[in-house]
């Protein structure tokens, strides 16, 4: 598989998560164990672009695929937007779930721009509080930190949208 | 987990082989419920058939209006397919109603079919639990059945199907094809599910060494005006207390046309015959939706934890009527 742009050779037992993968065989320890169950969302990435939960994920599913995780968000030094956005609007305390919180948005916000639906609205309208809330609540945020995390997605979908 | 042996079927032929071979196989699909079982122990396959190669990834027309949903076909893209949305809105409603957008990114139709209940005492390999181990007893008989079912339950077993997609496939009469080395055959979905009974751990009518292969929904023109309305702890991510799904057809005051399917209050995604044998012919009435609703529900077997649903489920069926008769929605 690929991970956040580099060709990565693994050989894993079958029953080894991608997450376990990722953190343990590769030292790629953004995507966070929260759970382990797939309810909190810490261990969030994306899969060709798509977001995951990477504890349910078993590694060898996910052969040849192209994975990303928030060490694959920024590029060299400047963060990305949605990066700088959680620190502007203080989208975080303890940071454990920041990780899966932000590949979760990236993805959720190029979900809404291809017209996904929400059991919100199901003509994807404007990302207001509501829909944001909906569409992001695989994430568990235990701090609660959750007004932050909003704003900060608000402000990078109204970035987009200008 | 359990280590286990790992084989990826590129065709359907090669997957159902390769189960019928080994009596310790499963199939996996998204993994977002086989995966947690292993780990929790509750599934110990010695051989996983991973279907996610197949190519069973799309949804396609039907001659005559219906559509065939393929089983691999992810909930998210079920759930955002325009077709599915126009025609079938309870569907798309329900699987968005469902888990989370990672979890719906992951789970196939196939499996979502086949997904287990949450009763904590199934997933609890300390506690008794007839379905996880039959003979063993029922733990949520006399503890903490909140989430418990009330329709079609037994002595043995009141664990609740889980699935949102499930119900509304039930309203919409879907029919689930399968396949196994004895060839395809097509099962209702009505009939798909099996409640307790005392084989609580017999959840489906699909033996072993069928594999899930489609989908298919019948036309329902009357769909196109469909609800799926669900109640929950909280407003998001959080399996059903009770749930509706529902369609209506009404014309000059009368019900032509009305489908009815509950969740959260039965072993199976639960199909109100009852109660649509009373809406239809009869007046688009707050009274005879409330009627329909009772009626349904008069089988009730309740306990402390869950006997709110009653109530709950009579006003959800009512006011999804309600919203579908008038156009508005009411609290």
């Amino acid at each position: 598989m690929r991970v956040n742009g580099a060709a990565e050779s693994l050989d894993v037992e079958p029953w080894v998560s991608l997450l376990d993968a990722l953190r343990d065989r590769l030292g790629v320890t953004g995507p966070k164990k929260g759970c382990d169950q797939g309810a909190c969302g810490a261990c969030t990435v994306l899969a060709d672009g798509v977001r995951i939960n990477a504890c349910l994920a078993l590694a060898v599913q996910y052969d040849g695929k192209e994975i990303t995780t928030i060490e694959g968000l920024a590029t060299g030094d400047d963060l990305h937007p949605l990066q700088a956005a959680f620190i502007r609007h203080d989208g975080l305390q303890c940071g454990y779930c920041t990780p899966g919180q932000i590949c979760s948005a990236v993805a959720m916000l190029a979900e809404h721009r291809a017209g996904m639906p929400s059991a919100v609205t199901e003509r994807s309208g404007e990302l207001d509080e509501a829909e944001i809330r909906e569409r992001m609540s695989g994430n568990l945020c235990r701090c609660g930190a959750y007004n932050g995390i909003v704003d900060a997605i608000k402000d990078v979908a109204g970035q987009e949208a200008r | 987990m359990k280590p286990f042996a790992y084989v990826k079927p590129a065709d359907v032929a090669g997957a159902v082989r390769a189960v019928s071979d080994e009596p310790g196989a499963k199939f996996l699909g998204g993994g977002t419920n086989l995966v947690d079982l292993m780990r929790e122990g509750v599934e110990r396959p010695d051989t996983v058939v991973d279907v996610t190669g197949l190519p069973l990834d799309t949804v396609d027309q039907l001659p005559g209006g219906g559509l065939r949903i393929g089983a691999m076909v992810r909930n998210s893209s079920l759930a955002a397919d325009e077709r599915v949305r126009a025609r079938y809105p309870m569907l798309s409603q329900a699987i968005l109603a469902g888990a989370s957008a990672q979890l719906r990114n992951m789970a196939t139709v196939g499996g979502n079919l086949l997904q287990r209940t949450r009763c904590p005492y199934f997933y609890d390999p300390a506690a008794a639990c007839n379905k996880r181990e039959p003979g063993g007893g029922c733990d949520a008989l006399g503890g903490f059945n909140r989430s418990h079912a009330v329709l079609g339950v037994s002595g043995s077993c009141i664990a609740a199907h889980p699935s949102d997609m499930c119900v509304a496939l039930a309203a919409l009469d879907a029919v689930i094809e399968v396949e196994s080395v004895r060839g395809t055959r097509r099962i209702p979905m009505t009939g798909f599910h099996r409640l307790p009974g005392d084989t609580p751990e017999i959840e489906t009518e699909l033996a072993p060494d069928e594999l899930v292969t489609a989908v298919e929904l019948p036309p329902a023109p009357f769909a196109a005006r469909s609800r799926y309305r669900k109640v929950r702890d909280r407003a998001s991510y959080a399996f059903a207390l009770v749930s509706v799904a529902a369609a209506l057809e009404v014309r000059d005051g009368a019900v032509t046309a009305a489908r009815l399917a509950l969740g959260g209050l039965a072993a199976k995604p639960w199909r109100a015959h009852e109660a649509e044998r009373i809406l239809l012919g009869g007046p688009a009435s707050e009274e005879s939706f409330a009627r329909a609703a009772e009626a349904e529900l008069a089988g009730a077997d309740v306990r402390p934890g869950n006997a709110f649903k009653v109530h709950l489920a009579r006003a959800t069926i009512v006011a999804t009527l309600r919203e579908l008769n008038t156009g508005k929605g009411t609290a």
